[in-house]
């Protein structure tokens, strides 16, 4: 299990500033991912996951910010980089991009434009990381189509992303990403948009790819099936915090913060009896700029200790493979 | 496809048939007809003209018969390319019209270019540079030019012209080509004048692309497909050209279908201002004289050209949007 | 069943994580306010709107007051007086406080030997507040001669000559202040003709849809696709001669008007369609309500604002038709006086040259215009901060 780590974040603070005050989207988040394995990263809408992928790539948009904490490329290797230093419109951050990170989007229809075909936006990306002549370029964007299960690549290279179902725009969208052959991929939810048979069909392919190219994924999800699918290791967030670090098979057999247990119960299972209902979680996410004091997740937590958990901050999860949660909770850091 | 074309040439063909029945009414408006206009102002000159003579003159203008019928007539005349008889010029409308018309399409057209040229780069500016201090200053600018009425403009530039650097700005040709004949010469002293006029004419509309440029690429500045693009390691001009701005350019084509009307328009009134030999002058002076003949003619070749030129304008988008193309939605 | 289906997550900022902090008061407020409680709040965050505001609401004072404020009869005429130059008030004299201007006196040119009359520094006339000038109608009921600056003394062509006189020797000053209420009166009327015509015909649009709306779709499309000048030209050259100075003015608010209303229907339209699909309205359609009711009780609150927006986008073109109507010569007709006829002197660059005061009316024009399209702005981002 102890792969070296592909790519290390470490107490990355994201925040917001608006006119109504600041926001902080990211509160220290550290967690690794490690090199040929997938991670899934899980929390509820809001909770920062986005956020996240969109840091590492140096992608957020004014008036979000960067304010703390390294996001290490290659931290064991000789020539580790961190990205937070360089400058987000540097030569050598556009090479990160595509070449070494690339990034599969949550809406197939939204992320590619509609005015150029597949193939265009397929070449542009090849050609961007290798230098390539506009023949091989359009060669390798067929062969990569083929690869991700689209039927008839010579024929769709020169279609309109408007011209292709839901399940082929993202099959497109995960050739794009792949363009650039990164050892790095970061999925956005690739499936929420999509019908169920079809997120079957492309979370298949998504391990296929991974395990063939010995890909280091990860993986950003509110669906725990998904997690329990594919994931190696999973990294639960909540408020723009890890509340928990766990291999999958721990996770799910012995949870260890009580937010990782409430999502699990609001999982619908196959062994529940008829008309069940389905556990929630109570209450809602609170808004980022209104953090509950102490451990965040105190408000809504059933298994409250008490004025401890609404006064103090629990220490970050440890890092290391078997993980932990920030909690208070008896045995929750071991 | 076929049918985005059939249906788009079918509207400009009905707004012509609208623009003609206007014209029309037009001519009809002022009381007394045609003929009693036309009696007065030869009566004026001193020569009379007989009862029975001006009976003729009514049949043979179809005067005599039902409004639908004398409409119809004058459309069949007019498709003929007789426009009739300008009163107060005693010559065929269409002489009288001559190169004007082509001038003032001219004028209308410069401007169409000087509007994108200038629009265009600075509307893309201001959106990814929003809330700098040149997209305030170019925002300020932008709303001073909507606001003041462009014969306004022609009236202080003439002012500014004639009062401190001595010069009389208006005109379209140097005095020794006035009345000349074309030629090379010609065309480059035209080509010399034009920019002034087209300037006042596109100032307006300049300001409105902008803040419709701006507008639409901030829009498309926020989708995901810019931040695949990004993504993808495209350089940030590269990926914003290429991609938002693209996209943004759509409406921004589209707005030649009010652009161009709105150009024509205005080219009438500053025409006056500032004595370009286009149509303008001519309109008021005719409109003035209740020259009916001569201001239907020039209202309805306008309004024509107009259709016609905002017609190229949508096939040319329609050429450039693979969503229409394409028949998709 | 409330009309207030706003909530306050949907209307903060743009980024996902980003929004307005408030505490649960402020929000419960937010929560409960009506459409347009929400979007006066917006629009006080628009400084800029808010000054334009302002300034239109001064425009329309003068409007009411037009007589109260000009000093002398707009229309009297004295040849003898043409184009003198704008003359200030001079406030102190001999070390007190004591305003007064200059009266004039008869100086024959050299060359020319034409009187004219020119400011005499020898002759000092005290100016008065609230003085008596020529009579007048407030508001068209009470009759009165009380104006808010007045001279004392002088002859009868002595005057305060605030912006200069025309041609003819009338006081460009007060009849700015004339102007002033009859363009911004005819752009009133113009938006309520064309509001009548857009709601109505965009309402029916948006309503029925089908075929009717196809059929004014296209009526708006022919009538946007032909240049307006020309033919508005054409329209109001054909006004007769004789008629009076109302009727001309009522024909051309029509004319002018006929303009304005297809923007508006399109505004009320694309409401009309965007709401039919909103939840609350299908909520209230489920819940059994009336047509008429669900239109006023639930459609009209929350576009109101989208149209007062529009419509505060449409007078400016209004007052921008008329002003070139009339500047043409084919608008209104002298004697009445709208700032198009004001400038109607200043066509002749010759004349411009040498009395370059008669340009003034061109300041009211632009700030008036500018001043509604900011507050047009401002309105229209406060109604809708998407659209």
């Amino acid at each position: 299990m102890a792969e070296p780590s592909a790519l290390s974040i470490r107490d990355l603070a994201v925040q917001f500033r608006n006119e109504q005050g600041v926001i902080r989207a990211l509160d220290g988040v550290s967690f690794d991912l490690r090199a040929g394995q997938t991670l899934g990263i899980v929390g509820e809408s809001g909770c920062g996951k986005s956020v996240t992928a969109r840091s590492i790539l140096r992608l957020i948009d004014r008036p979000g910010r960067i304010t703390g904490g390294q996001i290490l490329l290659d931290p064991a290797g000789p020539q580790a980089i961190d990205l937070t230093a360089l400058d987000p419109d540097s030569r050598q951050m556009q090479q990160v991009r595509g070449g070494r990170i690339g990034l599969i989007f949550q809406e197939p229809m939204t992320a590619l434009s509609v005015h150029y075909t597949v193939g265009n936006q397929i070449i542009e990306a090849i050609r961007q990381h290798r230098d390539l002549s506009k023949a091989d370029a359009k060669a390798q964007a067929i062969a990569l189509l083929g690869e991700v299960g689209i039927p008839h690549p010579q024929r769709r290279i020169d279609a309109y992303p408007f011209e292709l179902s839901g399940g082929l725009r993202q099959r497109v969208g995960i050739a794009m990403a792949l363009a650039g052959n990164p050892d790095i991929v970061i999925a956005d939810e690739p499936t929420t948009a999509l019908d169920v048979t079809t997120q079957a069909q492309i979370l298949g392919l998504l391990q296929r790819l991974q395990r063939e190219k010995g890909i280091a994924l990860m993986l950003i999800t509110h669906d725990m099936g998904v997690i329990a699918e594919m994931a190696d290791e999973v990294a639960v967030m909540y408020l723009g915090r890890i509340v928990e670090t766990a291999p999958v098979e721990r996770l799910f057999a012995a949870p260890r913060h009580p937010y990782t247990r409430a999502l699990l119960r609001a999982v619908p299972s196959i062994l529940a009896t008829p008309r069940q209902r389905l556990s929630t979680i109570g209450g809602a996410v609170p808004h980022p700029g209104l953090r509950p004091t102490g451990c965040s997740f105190h408000p809504r937590c059933t298994e409250m200790l008490g004025e401890r958990c609404r006064r103090e901050i629990p220490a970050s999860v440890p890092l290391g493979v078997s993980g932990g949660a920030s909690c208070f909770l008896p045995g929750a850091s071991e | 496809m076929l049918v985005y074309l059939l249906r788009r040439i079918g509207l400009a063909v009905i707004t012509c048939v609208f623009i003609s029945i206007l014209t029309f009414i037009i001519i009809r408006l002022p009381p007394g007809d045609f003929v009693d206009a036309y009696i007065a102002s030869l009566a004026a000159s001193g020569s009379t003209v007989s009862l029975e003579q001006a009976d003729a003159m009514r049949r043979d203008y179809g005067l005599d018969q039902p409004l639908p019928m004398q409409y119809l007539r004058w459309v069949g005349r007019v498709l003929e390319g007789d426009f009739g008889v300008s009163m107060v010029w005693r010559r065929p409308v269409a002489e009288v019209i001559g190169d004007r018309l082509w001038l003032t399409m001219l004028v209308s057209l410069a401007a169409l270019f000087l509007t994108w040229a200038i629009a265009l780069p600075i509307g893309i500016y201001s959106a990814v540079r929003q809330y700098s201090i040149a997209d305030y200053i170019f925002t300020t600018l932008g709303f001073i030019g909507l606001a003041v009425p462009n014969f306004l403009l022609a009236l202080i530039l003439m002012y500014v012209g004639f009062r401190y650097l001595g010069l009389n700005v208006g005109g379209l040709f140097s005095t020794e080509y006035v009345q000349a004949s074309w030629s090379w010469g010609r065309a480059w002293d035209l080509a010399k004048h034009l920019p002034l006029p087209a300037a006042v004419l596109a100032l307006a509309g300049t300001a409105q692309l902008i803040r419709i440029m701006r507008a639409n690429l901030l829009d498309e500045l926020r989708k995901p497909y810019v931040v695949t693009a990004r993504a993808k390691g495209l350089s940030e001009a590269r990926a914003i050209l290429k991609y938002p701005v693209r996209a943004a350019l759509n409406p921004f084509a589209s707005s030649i279908a009010y652009l161009f009307p709105y150009l024509v328009s205005g080219s009438i009134i500053v025409s006056l201002v500032l004595g370009l030999p286009t149509v303008g002058p001519l309109l008021l002076q005719a409109l003035v004289a209740q020259d009916m003949f001569l201001a239907g003619a020039i209202v309805l070749l306008l309004g024509i050209m107009t259709v016609i030129g905002t017609l190229i304008s949508d096939l040319l988008l329609t050429w450039i949007d693979p969503r229409i193309r394409l028949g998709g939605r | 069943m409330s009309t207030t289906v706003i909530e306050p997550a949907s209307s903060s900022g743009s980024s996902p994580p980003v929004g307005d902090p408030g505490n649960a008061a402020a929000e419960a407020r937010f929560a409960q306010a009506t459409q347009l409680q929400l979007t006066w709040w917006r629009f006080r965050r628009h400084k800029l709107a808010l000054v334009s505001l302002i300034i239109v609401v001064l425009f329309y004072l003068v409007a009411a007051f037009a007589d109260f404020l000009a000093v002398s009869d707009p229309h009297a005429t004295d040849a003898r007086r043409s184009f003198i130059p704008p003359q200030g008030i001079h406030l102190f004299d001999e070390g007190g406080f004591n305003p007064h201007v200059y009266g004039l006196k008869g100086v024959r040119d050299p060359r020319t030997f034409k009187l004219a009359y020119t400011p005499d520094p020898a002759r000092k006339l005290p100016v008065r507040l609230f003085a008596r000038g020529y009579t007048y109608h407030l508001f068209g009921l009470f009759e009165t001669d009380i104006h808010l600056l007045g001279l004392e003394g002088g002859g009868r062509s002595d005057g305060i000559f605030l912006l200069g006189t025309d041609q003819l020797g009338r006081d460009l000053y007060s009849r700015m202040m004339v102007a002033t209420r009859i363009s911004l009166l005819i752009g009133l009327a113009g938006v309520t003709v064309s509001l009548f015509l857009g709601v109505i015909l965009g309402g029916i649009s948006g309503l029925y849809g089908g075929w009717v709306d196809t059929l004014i779709q296209r009526l708006i499309e022919v009538l946007r696709s032909i240049p307006t000048i020309p033919l508005w030209m054409g329209l109001a050259a054909a006004l007769p001669n004789t008629w009076s100075v109302t009727q001309v003015y009522l024909a051309i608010t029509i004319i002018i008007s006929l303009i304005g209303w297809t923007e508006l229907a399109r505004v009320v339209r694309g409401r009309f369609l965007a709401l039919r699909e909103e939840d609350f309205v299908v909520a209230a359609e489920l819940a059994g309500a009336s047509q008429m009711r669900i239109i006023l009780r639930h459609m009209l609150p929350s576009f109101a604002s989208h149209v007062i927006a529009a419509v505060s986008l449409a007078l400016p073109a209004m007052i921008v038709s008329e002003t070139s109507l009339s500047f043409l010569g084919l608008g209104l007709r002298p004697p009445a006086i709208s700032w198009g006829i004001l400038l109607q002197d200043a066509q002749n660059i010759q004349v411009l040259a040498g009395a370059p005061w008669l340009l003034s009316a061109a300041v009211p024009v632009t700030v008036v215009i500018l001043a509604f399209n900011f507050l047009g702005d401002g309105l229209r981002d406060a109604a809708d901060p998407y659209g």
